[in-house]
């Protein structure tokens, strides 16, 4: 069971989390016209890379906030977790 | 009564207290702090079970957890335990026991026949002796095979034992007891680090209990003594015994389980049979110690062939000697403490070395005790087959390929060393890859990929000096790490005797003209021949060969045959072990019962069960419950005898005549908060938000971004600023994790904060004719009426003096309000509510009779959102704004879903009015066409019309809008049914929505 640093409650334990796919992932903005290519993107591709991996988590059973964790999805090291309003471009 | 193999004046048990037991329904007796093993050994028994292929005699061949023979069927207190090791089983008061695999009895097992029968049991002989004919498997094979196979009958009773799960921090978690766990948790916690110390055997101080070593100028029994005393007072050390840790997982959580009340004749009060550990550790320290390994020779599983170590365990721990004439077979010095220990205690061994002229201090005090030594000698083949009664020994050559001067030696049990395994188990499961250590020929462990050290002998460490000063050194560095602490306690001397390098021999070579099975895996009846027939077969990774010929599958998972395997493997592909590599180490390290990993999460308590304020009530009134998620909620209210269909229809129609009320607690509650509330409502739901005045209600839809439907239900402006939204109960929490998701990551912007409230509220749906007659009298003082409170109205009213929220929105379809109070004063409303609605002749209706009533109103439900329809299926298609962007809208232009004949929302009437149909039935148009029968849909949902008194059913069907009126069929291939059905609107009743605004 991973243990996962919190940023706004400390570390704990997986099964107070939810996972939420890749972080990376940027919403189209509202009432912009794109391509079916561009939305099918977003909505079904998505990278299953082996290594690090910026990935979304939901502090589900604790604080409720959404956090980023980068984590290695082959051995499950996580070298740093991240509020939501960070990393973001 | 005495016992023929106990020693009077050595072991630990407690001789002062005698315990009698049962072994295939004979009694015996033995001492507390016996184990069955023992007990069993005490009194000359050693045939206790058959092997798992060919039935032959089993004894004991360890002395604890790597047991492959002793698996015994436990009875206590009325439960059936399987597969216990006989070598960890402690002895109590009435304790049953009995042999497995064998029938009619162990001494005579008509599945020896087997023994006879070798040629159809080869390596693989599952995929190779049953595969034909193919019809033969289920009735013939199978049902032989499982009778024959098998150790031991699981309980298909309930378990009515209780087991218990817990979660424990620590800085640093020890595993094993040894000198080496006990010298780091020692230096650990005496600066200041909080130690977990397992030990999975009763007593503690593992190789120190039974060698003859001297620590700090104290026997190793007596050092261990004293550390283990002194750390058991400490407060921030947790010491378990019967404890084992069997699985390293993810970032040091480690799993333990301990055996709290299997020594017992009975649970105690307040007390569990077992205990899991969940055990996050900064730190790790593996101090699991190492398992002798056996000699491959002739016939070398017979009872009363073990482990030397063993053999010295069960006469200084038990007092019990495992036989009066013992050979010791050895290929290092190991053997030589066994056999100085049987010297000790009156008994005259033969050493056999298989070395030609090794010499060290331990081999000398043989000697010097005139223990009878032959060196360059090899035990060819055991005789005897219920128990050894002799063995065939011989001079081997130099080269270890020719025996010569064999002859015949009369002896009762023949103790085997091949030298030691490091249990690298653990370390293994962290993700250390292992390295093969040339210097003992064995693996250990390499570097660490998580925070664990590999200490003592299961690093392949054999001297104790070394040992100890490792050990405290360590202790000390991860303590001084973690505490800051630098507190550093000093060493003890350590005396010990010196031994010398070990024999790189494992396996004897066949005498000429003999054909002695040769067995590796004792308990899977793995010898020799099997795994050259599996390598002349093709198999070359070492994890095929396990599987095809089962070497290291059973339940002791090859703790004492792996390496003897990798080594067979190696030499006859004339390969060196490492370039094999070995199988990979995985949890659980030995069995642990289903009952403690499940833990208390038994029947209704795997997930809590909520119920709503008036659930009482309901129980009071016959209200029969339905588990609706986590929820429990009234299906209906049994009044005499009625049945489920009757009650509903009289609960709907009450309805739809007079006045019903529904708990609707379980809905989902959010409130949305903010100045930007209405900004993001307007980007969840797919209809329009912006301009939903303060006071005023509203349905919406909101989708994923796929376009699929996620949830419906009404939202509500309380102020300015204050939305109070419903959800579905099942889709409750989805909703609020998918509202957190886009508040937090995709607009941040927006000033908006949601929190769930549904338990804050307790909900009472009043629906029927009568509602707001009832409602005038449950709020005298507010304006109810049409004009006063219109469809899709709210009002906050004063319910006998409890503020409570009136909603005009109707699920029903009948003129309907919801009236939510404050959980606490649920019970309160809707007593109040039952009490005055009697005049109006008010009956409580359950989910049953909501659906009833839905279905036929054509209002969708989950059985229609069932995360493959958009809103145009399920009719909702006005909802979809086409001005403003939402989530998921972009899909919705998307080819697939904007087809002409996308399938849509209808109604479904049989033709004869009476035929129900059943739900998840196909609509086909021709019932007879050839198959498969190309569907144009299924039945979502069906009720009985209570408006119409005939079957109704709503189905999503290809083209739905065009096909009203046709007449079709509706096939339910499961129930055998073929109904011709008329296709109707889903709106059947009120089609206009006239009643909920009347």
């Amino acid at each position: 069971m991973l243990y996962i640093f919190c940023p706004h409650c400390g570390s704990r334990s997986q099964n107070e989390f939810a996972y939420g796919g890749d972080a990376t992932v940027k919403r189209p903005e509202l009432n912009k016209e794109i391509s079916d290519q561009e939305w099918n993107n977003f909505v079904y591709l998505r990278k299953s890379p082996r290594g690090k991996h910026l990935e979304l988590w939901h502090h589900i059973s604790g604080c409720r906030q959404w956090i980023k964790v980068e984590r290695d999805t082959s051995t499950h090291e996580i070298f740093k977790t991240y509020k939501a309003d960070e990393l973001t471009k | 009564m005495s016992q023929d193999f106990r020693l009077d004046n050595i072991g630990k048990v407690n001789r002062n207290k005698k315990i009698s037991f049962t072994f295939n329904k004979k009694k015996y007796f033995g001492y507390e702090g016996d184990t069955i093993a023992s007990a069993l050994i005490a009194n000359g028994v050693h045939l206790v079970g058959r092997s798992f292929k060919y039935h032959r005699p089993r004894g004991f061949f360890g002395v604890g957890v790597d047991e492959p023979y002793a698996i015994l069927q436990l009875e206590r207190n009325n439960e059936r335990d399987p597969n216990i090791r006989a070598t960890e089983q402690e002895i109590f008061e009435g304790l049953e026991v009995k042999s497995v695999n064998c029938w009619p009895s162990v001494n005579f097992d008509i599945g020896a026949i087997n023994n006879f029968l070798k040629m159809f049991f080869p390596a693989g002989f599952y995929y190779k002796t049953f595969m034909w004919p193919p019809s033969f498997w289920y009735k013939i094979y199978e049902p032989f095979i499982r009778m024959a196979a098998g150790f031991g009958e699981a309980s298909i009773k309930h378990d009515k034992e209780r087991y218990e799960h817990k979660y424990e921090y620590c800085d640093l978690l020890i595993t094993g007891s040894g000198p080496s766990g006990l010298a780091s948790a020692y230096a650990a916690a005496k600066n200041g680090a909080r130690v977990i110390l397992a030990e999975d055997k009763p007593r503690y101080g593992g190789s120190l209990l039974t060698s003859d070593v001297n620590i700090g100028n104290q026997t190793g029994a007596e050092w261990s003594e004293k550390i283990i005393t002194e750390l058991k007072s400490m407060s921030n050390v947790i010491v378990k015994n019967r404890s084992q840790v069997f699985g390293y997982y993810d970032h040091n959580m480690l799993v333990m389980s301990e055996r709290i009340s299997d020594h017992l004749p009975k649970t105690q009060r307040y007390l569990p049979k077992q205990r899991l550990w969940y055990i996050r550790a900064k730190e790790v320290l593996i101090s699991s110690g190492s398992i002798e390994r056996p000699l491959v020779f002739g016939n070398n599983d017979t009872p009363g062939v073990m482990l030397s170590s063993a053999a010295k365990e069960y006469m200084k721990v038990y007092g019990v000697l495992v036989g009066k004439k013992p050979l010791i077979f050895t290929n290092n010095d190991s053997g030589y403490e066994t056999a100085i220990e049987f010297k000790k205690n009156g008994v005259n061994p033969l050493i056999l070395d298989t070395r030609k002229d090794p010499s060290s201090d331990i081999i000398s005090e043989a000697k010097n005790l005139g223990i009878e030594i032959k060196f360059s000698h090899v035990v060819v083949a055991a005789k005897g087959y219920k128990k050894v009664k002799s063995a065939d020994i011989a001079k081997i050559s130099d080269n270890k390929k020719d025996l010569s001067n064999i002859e015949n030696i009369e002896c009762d049990c023949i103790c085997v060393s091949g030298f030691w395994t490091p249990s690298i188990h653990l370390a293994s499961q962290s993700g250390n890859k292992s390295e093969f250590n040339e210097k003992i020929d064995a693996f250990i462990p390499k570097k660490s990929k998580q925070k664990e050290h590999t200490i003592g002998s299961a690093n392949g460490k054999f001297t104790l000096e070394e040992t100890i000063k490792e050990a405290f050194d360590k202790g000390y560095e991860i303590s001084n790490k973690i505490t800051e602490n630098n507190n550093k306690v000093s060493i003890p001397t350590v005396v010990e005797k010196k031994s010398t390098e070990h024999d790189k021999f494992w396996c004897v070579p066949l005498p000429k003209g003999k054909s002695y099975k040769r067995f590796l895996d004792f308990q899977n009846d793995v010898a020799v021949t099997d795994i050259e027939l599996a390598l002349r077969e093709g198999f070359r990774s070492i994890e095929h060969v396990k599987r095809y010929t089962t070497l290291g599958m059973a339940t002791d998972q090859g703790k004492t045959s792996n390496l003897n395997g990798l080594q067979l493997v190696s030499d006859i592909e004339n390969k060196v072990v490492p370039q094999v590599g070995h199988t990979t180490f995985r949890p659980p390290y030995t069995p642990v019962s289903i009952g403690a990993i499940v833990g208390r999460e038994v029947g209704k308590h795997s997930k809590p069960t909520r119920k709503s304020p008036m659930h009482e009530w309901h129980e009071k009134n016959n209200a029969v419950f339905v588990d609706a998620g986590v929820w429990l909620r009234p299906r209906y209210y049994k009044q005499g005898n009625e049945t489920l269909f009757e009650a509903s229809k009289r609960e709907a129609k009450n309805v739809r005549k007079n006045v019903g009320v529904c708990d609707v607690t379980t809905l989902g509650k959010i409130d949305v908060k903010g100045p930007d509330a209405a900004e993001f409502l307007n980007r969840v739901y797919t209809n329009a938000w912006l301009k939903l005045p303060v006071g005023k209600a509203r349905y919406g839809v909101m989708l994923r971004e796929d376009g699929i439907v996620m949830d419906d239900g009404t939202t509500t402006r309380i102020s300015e600023n204050h939305y109070h939204m419903t959800t579905t109960t099942a889709q409750a929490a989805n909703v609020l994790s998918h509202l957190e998701y886009y508040l937090q990551l995709v607009w941040p912007e927006l000033n908006v904060n949601v929190v769930s409230t549904t338990e804050q509220w307790a909900g009472a749906a009043i629906a029927g004719p009568n509602s707001r007659a009832l409602l005038m009298k449950l709020f005298p003082n507010t304006d109810v009426s049409n004009e006063g409170l219109p469809f899709m109205g709210y009002k906050e009213g004063d319910l006998f003096g409890i503020p409570a929220k009136i909603y005009r929105i109707s699920f029903s379809g009948e003129l309907a309000y919801e009236v939510n109070v404050e959980s606490d004063f649920g019970n309160f409303m809707w007593e109040k509510i039952i009490d005055i609605g009697k005049e109006f002749q008010i009956q409580p209706y359950g989910t049953e009779a909501l659906s009833t009533l839905r279905i036929e109103m054509g209002h969708v439900a989950g059985s229609e959102l069932d995360g493959r329809t958009i809103p145009h299926d399920a009719s909702l298609e006005g909802l979809v704004s086409k001005k403003k962007d939402f989530i998921g809208k972009r899909s919705l232009s998307r080819s697939a879903f904007t087809k002409p004949d996308r399938e849509k929302i209808v109604g479904v009437v049989p033709l004869d009015k009476t035929t129900s149909i059943p739900e998840g039935s196909y609509i086909v148009k021709d019932p007879n066409a050839k198959l498969p029968n190309p569907k144009l849909g299924h039945v979502s949902a069906s009720c009985w019309s209570v408006e119409y008194d005939n079957p109704f059913s709503l189905a999503i069907i290809k083209d739905g809008k065009n096909m009203i009126g046709q007449k079709l069929f509706a096939m339910s291939p499961l129930k055998n049914k073929t109904i011709p059905v008329e296709i109707v609107s889903s709106h059947y009743v009120d089609p206009e929505g006239k009643r909920v605004r009347a």
